[in-house]
């Protein structure tokens, strides 16, 4: 029996999780998946957004601009990558200039101080690769990116660390309320539960529809994206909007937490909640679209591209509440973006419903805010790197030759809590197979460390989901 | 203090020691960041390496053992397991190991020999899903040849470059149906010997003008779009052909393996994205040297290693201060239907008897005159009844081709049709 089950382990999940985890409650994590963050977390464009862009009001504006001044410390106390770098919204003409200060406007109501509205002239000073044509822009100096998936692991690592159970492979199928008790048919058996936090993305309305009346639906949204060699990083500093028009939002063009250049997204709505496809169609849009803020993006440069599957609700706000008809179910859901950026205060929020719902919890004595450090050998000066191979010396061998990351680091991140089981499941955590050569190098070897540090027949070894089998046999001679 | 350091202990690195030595260098080290030396030759197991040097058809491993034995006897130092993280200008070399750990050694002369990388799928652009299944061919090469692993049942390889090809016959042998090779250019990729051997002996059909469009698949590959190019590459809209497979072994080119020499910030060549050399094999900054794939891709090892062995020989003499500098520069300069010229610079003073100029055509030519110019005047030509780009070419020049007048431009092109 458990006091809390949330439904989910991508980022809403994962910090709901960790936050109850300074409470004392018997908590568990499902999901259906192998990992964390596999869904939506794992494919977005993994900005940490000031809140200019909601309407005031609704709960978007208001988790959004709550939760971007979290970060500093969050991402100080799970040892995660995070940097303000500051965004500018691009306009090309009067109209979209007239645009630019309506969303200033809506900033400032949301209650926000740090944004400007930049002229021409002082675009260039900014940002040196921007396109001529642009007219102004709207700057936000507090703006950030992040590793999201880096966040979710480690807040799921940190929330396993002070007592919530992670079961993954626990695909929901059926929910039942009697009494004051939930019972939840799962594909690894029945779990019981006096709450539910229903945090399963795109299939949040399919979750609450087990139990409770048909209160929304969530559609999936499709954008496309190309990843850049970190040798095109210095294409842009900032993250680059362009102004929103009739004609849809705009793309993207910004850097990484890691010094790579991600471009995209575009929208497009779909019926299929498993389609993660990418369209030579759609990303041509995006390439020509992307264009229009700067002239010579290297393409030639791409190294991968993506999909990610935004969870829209109809009427457009994040769903935060406890359903009417079956109490104690908590939903999360339409938690689209700025859903990674509102994060922090959509868990804190969450905290503060159900603790209301339940008229308080007790604090443990012993939580730990804080996750392990993680060693990145690349981070390293050069004293502290013979240092450290010194005390391990498998952080001398070198495993993925374009990230530079050491076996130690992938060992650590193997046997970490909530650590890493899959190919993917290592380069989400620690990169290898992340760079220009995308595993070709290093993914031999990384099957092998996995084999060996899980004590499993290396043939077991999967790329990301259970199913995606790498080697299919052992050759004759062997 | 070394003499020589030489990053990377493949077919190139190897000669390039072993060179260095015979040319009186006692301090020479080899860093080598595999388990073994021998670079890509380790996974090479076929035949037909070696027909120019020794004259007889070796394997990948065989080559390479010939040189390693050679680098045991002369004494030469090599560390494995030893990955290079950074040269700088002064010639300081700090690699990594778990043994030694974090290591800076100061050398007099350097020579790059890390190899090529291949090119992604990221770098093709194919779109679609992305399930486990695809590999690179080099990396298919490596799982089935040295670790002893398969990798698919029912294979699609996408381009036909030499490892594509060669790992189409591997994996026939071991038992799995290669259903297609395709070709995006309207010319293989690969050498005519392979195509021959590695696909028609085997009945595995070779489709040119034609790509994949995206990939299909939750987990594992369940297979891909095929289409059709028309002259200028673009899609012939209605081409598109669904074709099961469970693999899709990728062989769309390699690349110089250059992210230390651009972090020297060395001259590079738009077009072999190597290093730009001179005669000596010697890059943009002085004393360090190149050679091999990491220069421009090779075809044939044995060009390799004399390339290697022009590189290991004057990186001797830079140690020893017996480079020369000074004197006339010749550059040679890509002509009609040639994409590069590998030594981009020759100073005349350091020839002693003839230069080699290695090069690769745009496109597949038939009976065609390869014609050699100094300042724009032909000096010499070549009848040749067929160029591909795939093959590398070879033109050796006298020394007295280039002293006989004080050219400073050497250029080659391809004239196609009677004179
Ligand atoms: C293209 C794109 C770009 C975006 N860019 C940004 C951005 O720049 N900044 C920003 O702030 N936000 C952005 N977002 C939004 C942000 O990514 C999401 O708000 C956030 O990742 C949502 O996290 P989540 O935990 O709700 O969902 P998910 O990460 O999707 O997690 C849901 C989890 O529930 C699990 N699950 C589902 N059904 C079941 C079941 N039956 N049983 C068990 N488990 C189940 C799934 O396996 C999954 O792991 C973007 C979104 C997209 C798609
Ligand atoms: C699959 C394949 C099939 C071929 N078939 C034939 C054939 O049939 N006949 C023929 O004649 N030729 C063939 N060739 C061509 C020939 O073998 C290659 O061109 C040749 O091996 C290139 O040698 P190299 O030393 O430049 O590169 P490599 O063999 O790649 O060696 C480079 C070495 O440098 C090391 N290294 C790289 N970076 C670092 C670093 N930072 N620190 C330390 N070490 C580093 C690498 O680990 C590697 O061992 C083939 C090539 C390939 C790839």
């Amino acid at each position: 029996m458990y006091d809390v089950v949330i439904v989910g382990a991508g980022i809403i999940g994962t910090f709901i999780a960790r936050e109850l985890s300074r409470y004392k409650l018997k908590i568990a994590v499902l999901d259906k998946l192998n990992d964390v963050a596999c869904a939506t977390t794992k494919a977005n464009s993994a900005i940490i957004h000031c809140g200019y862009d909601a309407k005031p009001g609704t709960l978007k504006a208001k988790l959004n601009v709550l939760g971007n001044p979290m970060f500093d410390s969050i991402c100080e106390e799970l040892d995660v990558h995070f940097k303000r770098v500051g965004s500018l919204v691009l306009a090309f003409n009067d109209e979209e200039m007239n645009t630019l200060n309506e969303l200033y406007q809506r900033g400032i109501q949301n209650g926000l101080k740090n944004i400007y509205v930049v002229e021409k002239e002082q675009l260039k000073s900014l940002e040196p690769n921007l396109s001529d044509s642009a007219a102004g822009a709207l700057y936000a100096p507090d703006c950030g990116i992040i590793g999201p998936f880096e966040l979710a692991v480690a807040l799921a690592e940190n929330a396993v660390e002070n007592g919530v159970e992670l079961l993954l492979n626990t695909e929901v199928s059926a929910i039942e309320k009697n009494d004051e008790l939930f019972k939840v048919q799962t594909t690894a058996g029945v779990i019981k539960a006096r709450y539910i936090i229903n945090c399963a993305g795109v299939h949040a309305d399919h979750i609450n529809n087990m139990v409770s009346k048909e209160w929304f639906k969530i559609t999936p949204r499709r954008g496309q994206y190309f990843v850049l060699d970190k040798s095109a990083g210095d294409l842009v500093s900032k993250v680059i909007f362009q102004c929103p028009t009739k004609m849809g939002k705009g793309v993207l063009v910004l850097p990484t937490v890691h010094g790579n250049i991600l471009v995209g997204p575009d929208s497009e709505d779909i019926e299929d909640k498993q389609n993660l496809e990418t369209t030579m169609e759609r990303l041509e849009h995006v390439r020509t679209a992307a264009m229009k803020s700067i002239q010579n993006i290297p393409f030639d440069k791409s190294i991968t591209s993506f999909t990610g599957l935004r969870a829209s609700a109809e009427k457009g706000d994040f769903i935060i509440e406890e359903s009417n008809d079956v109490k104690g179910l908590i939903n999360v859901a339409g938690i689209e973006s700025p859903g990674l950026s509102a994060s922090p205060a959509i868990a804190q929020y969450v905290v503060q419903l159900i603790k209301e719902i339940n008229g308080g919890f007790a604090e443990k004595e012993d939580f730990n805010p804080h996750r392990k450090k993680v060693m990145r050998f690349i981070e390293l000066g050069d004293k502290e790197k013979a240092e450290l191979i010194k005390n391990d010396p498998s952080y001398g061998r070198i495993i993925c030759r374009c990230e530079l990351i050491t076996e130690g680091e992938i060992v650590d991140a193997i046997h970490r809590k909530a650590g890493a089981a899959t190919l993917d499941g290592v380069k989400r955590r620690v990169r290898p197979g992340m760079g220009r050569c995308q595993g070709g190098f290093c993914s031999p070897r990384v099957m092998e460390i996995l084999a060996r540090e899980l004590n499993k027949d290396i043939l077991e070894i999967v790329k990301d989901s259970r199913a995606s089998k790498i080697l299919t046999g052992i050759t004759k001679e062997q | 203090m070394y003499d020589v350091a030489v990053i990377g202990g493949g077919p190139a690195g190897l000669a390039a020691a072993i060179e260095a030595r015979r040319n009186g260098i006692q301090n020479i080290l080899v860093i080598e960041r595999d388990r073994e030396l021998g670079g890509i030759l380790q996974q090479c197991i076929h035949n037909g390496f070696g027909l120019h040097i020794f004259k007889e058809e070796l394997t990948g491993p065989e080559y390479a053992e010939r040189f390693v034995n050679e680098l045991n006897e002369l004494g030469i130092e090599y560390k494995l397991d030893s990955m290079v993280l950074e040269i700088t200008k002064d010639k300081k070399v700090h690699y990594v190991n778990s043994k030694d750990g974090f290591v800076s050694i100061q050398a007099k002369s350097i020579i790059l020999a890390m190899g090529c990388r291949e090119r992604t799928r990221g770098a093709i652009g194919v779109a679609g899903t992305r399930p486990a299944g695809v590999f690179t061919a080099g990396t298919a090469q490596r799982y089935l040849n040295m670790e002893g692993y398969m990798v698919g049942k029912k294979i699609v390889i996408l381009g036909s470059g030499d490892i594509g090809l060669i790992m189409a016959r591997r994996l026939t042998l071991e038992g799995a149906e290669v259903k297609i090779v395709l070709e995006r250019m309207p010319y293989p990729g690969g050498l005519t010997r392979n195509i021959v051997q590695c696909l028609n002996d085997y009945n595995i059909p070779l489709k040119v003008s034609h790509t994949i469009s995206s990939i299909k698949g939750k987990d594992r590959v369940e297979g891909v779009t095929i289409v059709q190019l028309d002259e200028s590459g673009r899609i012939i809209p209605g081409s598109e052909q669904f074709m099961e497979c469970d693999t899709l072994i990728l062989s769309v080119g390699l690349i110089p393996e250059n992210e230390l020499s651009e972090k020297l910030e060395m001259r590079l060549d738009k077009v072999t994205k190597g290093p730009y050399v001179n005669e000596a094999m010697e890059t943009s900054v002085s004393g360090i040297f190149a050679c091999g794939n990491v220069v421009h891709v090779h075809d044939i090892v044995d060009y390799v290693t004399e390339e290697s062995r022009i590189a290991g020989r004057n990186a001797a003499k830079y140690a020893k201060g017996e480079l020369k500098t000074e004197g006339r520069l010749v550059e040679t300069v890509p002509g009609n239907g040639i994409s590069y010229i590998v030594p981009h610079t020759i100073r005349v003073n350091n020839i002693e008897n003839k230069v080699d100029l290695l090069m690769r055509v745009r496109q597949v030519f038939h009976d065609v005159r390869m014609i050699i110019k100094a300042d724009g005047e032909k000096i010499r030509e070549i009848k040749k009844s067929h160029l591909l780009p795939g093959e590398m070419e070879r033109v050796s020049l006298d020394i007295k081709a280039l002293t006989c007048k004080n050219i400073a431009k050497l250029e080659v092109e391809i004239c196609e049709g009677e004179e």
